[in-house]
């Protein structure tokens, strides 16, 4: 597989480690209620499509930048590589 | 029909014209008592034991496809017992016990060949950590056994003594551990399911659970609605899926695993063998190649194909413990869809939802684990109570906290 890396172009996916679902940014707050389901749900229950995924993968042969990567797990298509940065700045969050 | 030595003389005398089918092909009927989804290994050792052993009668076995045509046909056929975890290890250990068994009990010949396993180790620390692993296999009714280098070197002499990284300092045996014919198992328990009145119902796809207030009463399929006062799933990979159309999210992710076979070669290796510094498995089918396998590739995939990094990377490990296999071209090579959970070990429980069951997570060790699998499924489904060997295989123990984490990986499925 090729990731189109959006800083450093085209790059083998051998440079890079997967870390899983994007979803994983999402972070739940430590301080809320009902923090111990939240963080039960986010460290351990996957939802797992056949189809369109949105998942992180780390360069960490390259820039060690995270990205946002959306593959066909039925397939390997990947249709769009974005920086998790930008990712996670569109949700609110401050880096 | 019994199958037999006399039975196969008799009908070489006959021309062959007595054998008949080895199961029927049934039309689904209206209401079963349990309907378990995915006739793979795990699948149909569960309806066989359910009809046998538990005394349970109107069952169904649902399939997508054929019967055997997802991961009991795609694995390395590897059985084995050398866990340490007790939660583990006690299952594994009953699991091979049954398969020691296996051929005689449903009448059917699944070539088990107990040729052993053998796993390397390189390093001072870490054959401390096999004698520790091999003490608890011990300790669990399981066989141990430890060689040093000088018993490997008589014994393996083509190994990479040499090897100046990895140096090979020893093994940790279980001679119970071994091959077996692995088509020939789901085979012989469709067979046996059959004979005990299973309705085995092929290219019969689910399509969603019929569920009222909580209560699970049956599925739809392509081929209608069909009732069961209890539903099983079983279907490894495509756990996920299936469970989403319960509206239930897993702790598995599914990922791909590639396996390799090598042209055929005279005999040459004696049992399996594992590499202890990388990842690299390999053994000999009894028709010579070489089967052998590593590293799942690491992503998400539900595509029964792989990628050229893995490839490379098996390679590699071959050839740093056994540089005489550079010599022998590669056949074949497959992946396999494994549900990996998120401590890499499997869940046989109930849900949320009652009348629903759940086996999955078997990670890509599901093949050894086929008949205690299915043993330990029918006991819960027969006493809505788990097996003895099987208390530990929650679907909640990551909330509970009770991980059964042989590796230590934590929770990155594709760790483990």
């Amino acid at each position: 597989m090729i990731i189109n890396h959006p800083l450093l172009g085209p790059r083998d996916a051998s440079e890079f480690v997967y870390l899983g679902d994007e979803s994983l940014i999402n972070r739940p707050d430590p301080n809320s209620e009902d923090a111990d389901d939240r963080f039960y749900e986010y460290g351990y229950l996957r939802d797992n499509p056949a189809g369109d995924l949105r998942e992180l993968w780390y360069h960490e042969q390259g820039d060690r930048s995270w990205l946002v990567v959306t593959r066909n797990t039925l397939t390997h298509e990947i249709t769009s590589v974005e920086m998790a940065r930008d990712v996670a700045k569109a949700k609110g969050r401050d880096k | 029909m019994q199958y037999s030595g006399f039975k196969v003389f008799l009908e070489g005398l006959r021309g062959n014209k007595g054998w008949t089918p080895a199961w029927r092909e049934p039309d689904p009927k209206s209401e079963y008592d349990v309907i378990i989804i995915g006739a793979g290994g795990h699948g149909l050792s569960t309806a066989y034991y359910l009809t046998k052993v538990f005394g349970v009668k109107n069952v169904a076995v649902l399939e997508k496809g054929w019967l055997g045509s997802g991961n009991i046909g795609r694995n390395t056929t590897i059985i084995r017992s050398n866990y340490m975890l007790p939660g583990n290890e006690l299952f594994y250990e009953f699991s091979l016990k049954l398969w020691e068994g296996l051929e005689q009990d449903f009448n059917y010949n699944a070539m088990i060949s107990q040729r052993s396993i053998l796993n390397l180790f390189h390093s001072d620390s870490q054959r401390d950590v096999f004698v520790r692993r091999a003490n608890a296999m011990i300790l669990a009714g399981a066989d141990a056994e430890l060689a040093d280098e000088e018993q490997l070197r008589r014994e393996l002499p083509f190994l990479d003594f040499y090897n100046a990284r990895f140096p090979i300092k020893g093994g940790l045996y279980q001679r119970r551990g071994g091959t077996v014919r692995h088509d020939a198992v789901a085979w012989g328990y469709a067979r046996g399911a059959d004979r005990n009145g299973v309705d085995i119902i092929q290219n019969c796809e689910v399509t969603g659970f019929h569920i009222e207030n909580g209560i699970c009463k049956g599925v739809q399929t392509i081929k209608g609605a069909i009732g069961g006062k209890k539903v099983a799933v079983c279907v490894a990979g495509s756990s996920g899926r299936v469970m989403a159309m319960a509206g239930m999210r897993l702790p598995i992710e599914s990922h791909v695993l590639q396996a390799f076979v090598s042209e055929g070669l005279k005999p040459t290796l004696p049992g399996v063998i594992t590499f202890g510094a990388g990842h690299f498995y390999v053994s000999q089918s009894d028709k010579g190649g070489l089967v052998f396998g590593g590293d799942l590739d690491g992503y998400n995939s539900y595509a029964q194909r792989g990628n050229l990094p893995v490839v490379e990377d098996v390679a590699e490990g071959g050839m740093a413990i056994m540089p005489m296999i550079g010599r022998a071209r590669l056949l074949r090579s497959w992946g396999g869809i494994m549900d990996m959970s998120m401590d890499g070990s499997p869940f046989i429980d109930k849900t949320d939802i009652k009348g629903l069951y759940f086996n999955g997570g078997w990670c890509y060790g599901g093949f050894k684990a086929t008949p205690a699998s299915g043993y330990c499924y029918a006991h819960l489904l027969a006493k809505d109570e788990p097996h003895p060997v099987a208390t530990e295989m929650r679907l909640d123990r990551f909330k509970r906290g009770h991980l059964i984490d042989e590796k230590g990986q934590g929770n990155q499925p594709n760790l483990h």
